[in-house]
């Protein structure tokens, strides 16, 4: 009796080792280490789709805040970075980690707060002097604190308002845009949020809280595209990543950049950078 | 309340439609889970036999260490995994890192330790006197552990149910080691963990249901395979 017990456990086992294997098959796979914004507005699900078809490869998107995304790239572990922090950016290429940048899209970025407007930001006219109202308020303010674009670009607002965020108003979440902007909704804080992400959740229901700071110059939010440098890391697909390059930056992938999140938002979530004149 | 509600009809709508995207998901969690708790229960099985079953030096301390293992955290298995699969570490040509492949691996470190404490908890509770008869009547070591292993398969299988719930229900190193590619290595957990970042509470708990649903499935089958 118990070697047929110890005989359905061996077919078990092999009917389930079986079943498993195809997990461990590979295709050709390309790897984009990508910002959360550019995955979870969902502009990646029809901007990668055609270049996949067209070539018939997967890109596989890794999306992780921009200095993850660059460090994954500056580790050879990814092929490509879209990213939004153009000083990191240059210093990637500088340092020798990335080739052949190209513009791909921008946005901007808006500051978001509780109707009532506790710091009166709707008021000033530059963002130097929004920060410094909340900060002399000492309103609620949600940093990501997580070393994405997002937060880099509200460091380098800071430090260009002249004031050093510290203390119990200043939130340091180290999360993603997404948890940012439910507890600015939930917390009735302040934060710095990129458009896309936050049109897709004023939009879609998940929050109620007003766009009460925008267009400063200074807010303007570009990314770029950069491929791995093949000389530092010779394993990286680099014919992979410049066609994918290609892609993004050509007539067909700007026009579906300008056209995503036009019929649901009622407005583009980016804006495409890549060509002289698109449309 | 009404997340949870919506939670619900979300889940049973996914379920019922067969949502591909969802199937697909619960069918790579199943895959690298399930691979993971055979390939733990292969070693840690066979670790925990050894360990009960022989006297040496440290066999305490060794003990102690397989129970503390039993609280790795599973972020910190899977920055450890991740330092060596990355291209810059030691194993990193082999081109693991965010595989279906690395996230087995990072279970499987997961799930041995609770195999390998709950084999020897097991063994060590059961008379002594199964493995010196089995002896006696003249059973080879083979034999003898097949036949100490068999007596107590009960407990045995409680390991590598516990092995499996450890894993099925791990975010922080399939994350990790994994990446959460959509359609490659995003399992359950880390679709959850996605899609709450995206604001997107209703369908996280269908998710995190569908995730119970499937726990419930595996118990079962393992359970009518222990009453045989």
């Amino acid at each position: 009796m118990r070697y047929k017990v110890i005989g359905k456990i061996t077919f078990f086992v092999f009917t389930l080792i079986v079943i498993l294997s195809p997990a461990l098959f590979a295709d050709e796979r390309v790897k984009l280490s990508t910002t959360t914004s550019t995955e979870n507005s969902g502009l990646l699900y029809e901007l990668l789709p055609p270049f996949e078809k067209m070539f018939n490869l997967k890109v596989d998107v890794v999306a992780v805040g921009t200095g993850k995304a660059l460090k994954l790239g500056e580790n050879g572990d990814a092929d490509i970075v879209l990213v939004h922090a153009r000083n990191l950016e240059d210093k990637f290429v500088a340092n020798g980690y990335g080739v052949n940048r190209r513009d791909v899209m921008h946005n901007d970025f808006v500051i978001i707060g509780p109707s009532n407007d506790p710091a009166g930001i709707t008021k000033v006219k530059t963002a130097d002097d929004a920060l410094k109202s909340i900060a002399t308020k000492k309103a609620s303010f949600v940093s990501r604190g997580d070393k994405s674009g997002t937060h880099n670009k509200e460091l380098s607002l800071w430090k260009k308002a002249k004031v050093q965020p510290s203390g119990s108003w200043y939130i340091e979440s180290g999360r993603g845009m997404g948890e940012v902007l439910i507890m600015s909704h939930e917390k009735g804080a302040y934060a710095l949020t990129d458009r896309g992400t936050y049109l897709a959740f004023q939009k879609g229901g998940k929050i109620n809280v007003p766009i009460l700071f925008e267009g400063d110059p200074s807010l303007f939010n570009p990314y770029g595209i950069i491929a791995v440098n093949p000389d530092r890391h010779p394993h990286v697909k680099y014919v992979h990543a410049m066609a994918l390059i290609g892609w993004v930056t050509s007539q067909q992938g700007q026009r579906i950049i300008a056209e995503f999140g036009k019929a649901k938002f009622g407005a583009p979530l980016f804006y495409p950078d890549a060509l002289p004149n698109p449309k | 309340m009404e997340y949870i509600w919506k939670g619900i009809q979300e889940a049973i709508v996914l379920i019922i439609s067969l949502d591909a995207e969802v199937f697909s998901t619960v069918l790579l969690s199943l895959r690298i889970s399930l691979t993971a708790t055979l390939l733990a229960s292969a070693v840690g099985i066979a670790m925990g036999f050894v360990i009960s079953t022989h006297e040496f030096p440290f066999k305490r301390p060794t003990i102690t260490f397989f129970n503390t293992l039993l609280s790795l955290p599973t972020v910190v298995v899977g920055l450890f995994l991740y330092s060596l699969l990355s291209k810059q570490g030691p194993i990193g040509p082999l081109g693991l890192l965010f595989t279906p492949t690395a996230m087995v691996i990072g279970q499987f470190v997961l799930a041995t330790p609770i195999i390998v404490a709950l084999t020897i908890s097991a063994i060590q509770s059961m008379d002594p006197r199964v493995k010196s008869t089995a002896m006696t009547l003249g059973a080879g070591p083979v034999r003898t552990a097949l036949t100490v292993l068999t007596e107590a398969r009960f407990a045995l299988m409680a390991a590598v149910i516990a092995g499996f719930g450890r894993v099925i229900a791990e975010v922080g190193s399939a994350m990790m080691v994994g990446g959460n590619i959509r359609g490659f290595t995003r399992t359950l957990t880390t679709a959850i963990s996605l899609e709450t970042s995206k604001g997107e509470i209703e369908l996280s708990l269908a998710l995190g249901m569908i995730l119970l649903f499937i726990a419930l499935v595996v118990s079962i089958i393992l359970n009518r395979l222990q009453q045989r």
